[in-house]
């Protein structure tokens, strides 16, 4: 009977397995959430969601899976007058195909829409209680937009006076704290948590005292026991692509990079600018006077080293492709080249693209350097950032 | 017809213990918190809480327990807890030292197995609530090395070769501060509740439950003024649920006044705001923009 809800919750990103699925009817048939959307909504959550990353997502899988569902009855379409929000919903989303919401994700006019909406809605009301009828107006576009965006709701609960509070589900609580959203200063500190851990991983081993007497007393003879050391070497190259547009994301970069400095055996940041030329520098206020040559990086720091380049990656083909083509200098030989050389000396590499990864497609750029990358290009969200480092810890 | 529905109800629920927790007069449980806990209990499955610090997940156990009238036994992990001190340690060393002495308990090994929080839960005389405190704080095998105790409640005593059932299967509510990443398989095992922020409502009710009687225009201005200072971008560490009750606490001893908290230009921080702001860094934020707001006059 579920099942649909089931399959969407795997559609939308929520690693539910049938383990968690046969609890859920377990629990249903235990009585433990009965003729009440709420309490079904909060075991179903309670249950299914393993993660608050991941809850956000279960909200928006659970409203599509159960959307118009608890009010359908011929009491409610007569309630209906007091309750816009439920009822326009319900009409856009009839009246509103799937390109057409496509067509108005893809215009990106969601606020201008917001706005017009508002108006419509209080216009409305004056309208309603005038005594027309208002249904009518409900499939057009502005209210297929609030239909099927979930931030509607918002509106419709501040805009009218109807006694019912917004569904719990649709109020999307949760959204800060899912992972595909870009770094920020909320989540700064979990992506911190996941750069330590990784730091950690490694393997020295030290005494362990207390294991030692502990075995030795059980075995009757000295019995030495080793246990991993708690921090360990990994050592960092970061690049960063400095100047224009990437300044703010370069900094959240930095920041983090530092504040885990403690845990990484070493790391250097170097800058660049749009892409590697034969030149980075280490501090970008002196970036013209205190070059370092490309080639003493490449020859001073081993294979060992892991290696993150951060930026944009979208620059003119010719500043990757031709020699002379970067925009600030005459380069001799081009970015692909010197990207090509960093790749062969850092095996370990990966390049962390703060642009959003539905847009990677559309710059030219950025698909070359990704081949470059061998298509280890990870958007700058926490779990990029997670891929990003189990793909240099390999 | 409607005579069916009145000798029925609750059968359902025979087989098993009726337990019911809701909000007490300590505690404000939400509903969905109260679910989550109910699904637990009824389920058997171990309820992992999580949220951010200070919005009582600790306190929820103690709460759990006193509502269902069942004893707690608290486990508080620490980074250098191994999961089987929970179940049981084998001290080998006073074993050594009493052959030594002679000691004729030596010969059974049973004496110096000592049993951890597990083992006292399984064994206890009735249904008990377990609190596994922190489990973030443990090393990241830990959780892997209670998947097994967690799930089918028993383990194995290898030095006496006994295997330890629960005789009723705790009520176990595990905490975390998302210090470290829990596995994917002991997560499986778990139901997983994350307590948000209270919102001004929610919040209220819990200021209620703590201080009885507070005056109404108090509370309205001094639990503003904490939501707005909460919402003030840039905080290192946003003061939470213990936080305000402990500031109400002070705002009462002191005998304040709600015309003593209003906002005045000069002043961005309310005052005694000691107990809200934790860090230095965010005193200095406010100074700042105390700073600015006269600046600008």
């Amino acid at each position: 009977m579920f099942l649909p809800f089931f399959e969407t919750l795997r559609r939308t990103g929520v690693p539910v397995s049938l383990r968690e699925y046969l609890v859920f009817l377990e629990g249903l048939a235990a009585g433990l959430a009965t003729y009440d959307a709420e309490g079904f909504y909060f075991l179903a959550r309670t249950v299914m969601v393993k993660d608050e990353r991941h809850l956000d997502r279960f909200d928006r899988a659970f409203a599509e899976s159960f959307r118009g569902l608890e009010h359908v009855t011929a009491q409610d379409v007569l309630e209906a007058v007091d309750l816009p929000a439920g009822w326009l919903a319900r009409m856009a989303e009839k009246h509103l195909t799937a390109e057409e919401k496509a067509a108005i994700t893809a215009l990106g006019g969601f606020d201008a829409l917001m706005e017009t909406l508002k108006k419509r809605l209080e216009q409305q009301k004056g309208r309603h209680e005038g005594g027309s009828t208002w249904v009518g107006t409900a499939g057009t576009s502005a209210f297929g937009a609030y239909g099927y965006n979930p931030e509607g709701l918002r509106i419709g609960q501040d805009a009218s006076r109807h006694q019912r509070a917004a569904k719990v589900w649709d109020r999307r609580a949760f959204r800060n704290l899912d992972d595909r959203v870009e770094l920020g200063t909320r989540n700064i500190k979990v992506a911190l948590r996941r750069l330590r851990k990784w730091a950690r991983s490694g393997a020295a081993h030290e005494l362990d005292l207390d294991g030692t007497i502990r075995a030795t007393a059980e075995q009757g003879w000295l019995d030495l026991r080793l246990r991993p050391e708690r921090r360990n070497a990994v050592k960092v190259l970061l690049f960063l692509d400095a100047g224009g547009s990437m300044d703010p994301h370069v900094r959240v970069m930095e920041e983090l990079f530092s504040a885990a400095r403690s845990e990484f055996g070493q790391l250097k940041v170097f800058y660049f600018h749009n892409c590697l030329y034969e030149g980075v520098w280490t501090d970008n206020r002196r970036r013209w006077d205190a070059q370092t040559p490309t080639w003493d990086v490449l020859r001073s720091y081993g294979t060992g080293y892991r290696c993150l380049f951060v930026g944009d990656a979208s620059m003119s083909p010719y500043e990757l492709l031709q020699p002379g083509g970067a925009n600030e200098h005459w380069n001799a030989e081009t970015g692909q080249v010197w990207l090509e050389r960093a790749r062969a000396q850092w095996p370990h590499s990966v390049w962390i693209n703060p642009v959003p990864e539905a847009f990677w497609d559309q710059t030219r750029t950025i698909g070359l350097i990704r081949r470059i990358f061998d298509g280890r290009m990870v958007p700058m969200t926490l779990d990029g950032l997670g891929r990003a480092m189990r793909e240099v810890a390999r | 017809m409607g005579r069916r529905f009145g000798p029925c109800h609750g059968f359902r629920h025979n087989h098993r213990q009726i337990m019911h927790f809701s909000s007490t007069d300590r505690y404000i449980a939400t509903a969905d918190l109260a679910v989550a806990v109910n699904a637990a209990v009824t389920l058997e499955r171990p309820l992992l809480v999580k949220g951010e610090p200070g919005t009582g997940k600790t306190e929820l156990a103690r709460q759990v327990a006193a509502s269902l009238g069942l004893p707690l036994l608290e486990w508080h992990v620490k980074s250098t807890t191994r999961a089987q001190q929970g179940l049981y340690e084998y001290d080998a060393v006073s074993r050594l030292r009493d052959s030594q002495l002679g000691d004729a308990r030596v010969h059974d090994v049973a004496n110096y197995i000592r049993r951890g929080k597990l083992w006292q839960a399984f064994t206890a005389p009735g249904r008990v609530v377990l609190l596994i405190d922190e489990i973030d704080k443990a090393d990241i095998e830990f959780p892997n090395d209670l998947l097994q105790e967690l799930d089918r409640m028993e383990f194995h005593v290898h030095e006496t070769g006994e295997t330890v059932t629960a005789r009723h299967r705790p009520v176990v509510i595990i905490t975390s501060n998302n210090e470290k990443e829990l596995p994917d398989a002991f997560l499986r095992r778990c139901f997983f509740h994350f307590i948000r922020f209270p919102d001004p409502e929610t919040m209220r009710r819990i200021v209620d439950v703590h201080f009885p009687g507070i005056k109404e225009a108090l509370l309205t201005t001094a639990l503003t003024r904490f939501y707005e200072l909460r919402e003030t971008p840039g905080l290192k560490k946003k003061p939470s649920t213990s936080e305000v009750l402990d500031w109400l606490k002070l705002l009462l001893a002191e005998d304040l006044t709600a015309e003593d908290l209003r906002r005045d230009g000069k002043n961005a921080l309310p005052k005694l705001h000691g107990a809200l702001l934790k860090t230095e860094q965010d005193l200095h934020l406010f100074e700042r923009l105390a700073f600015m707001a006269r600046g600008g006059r």
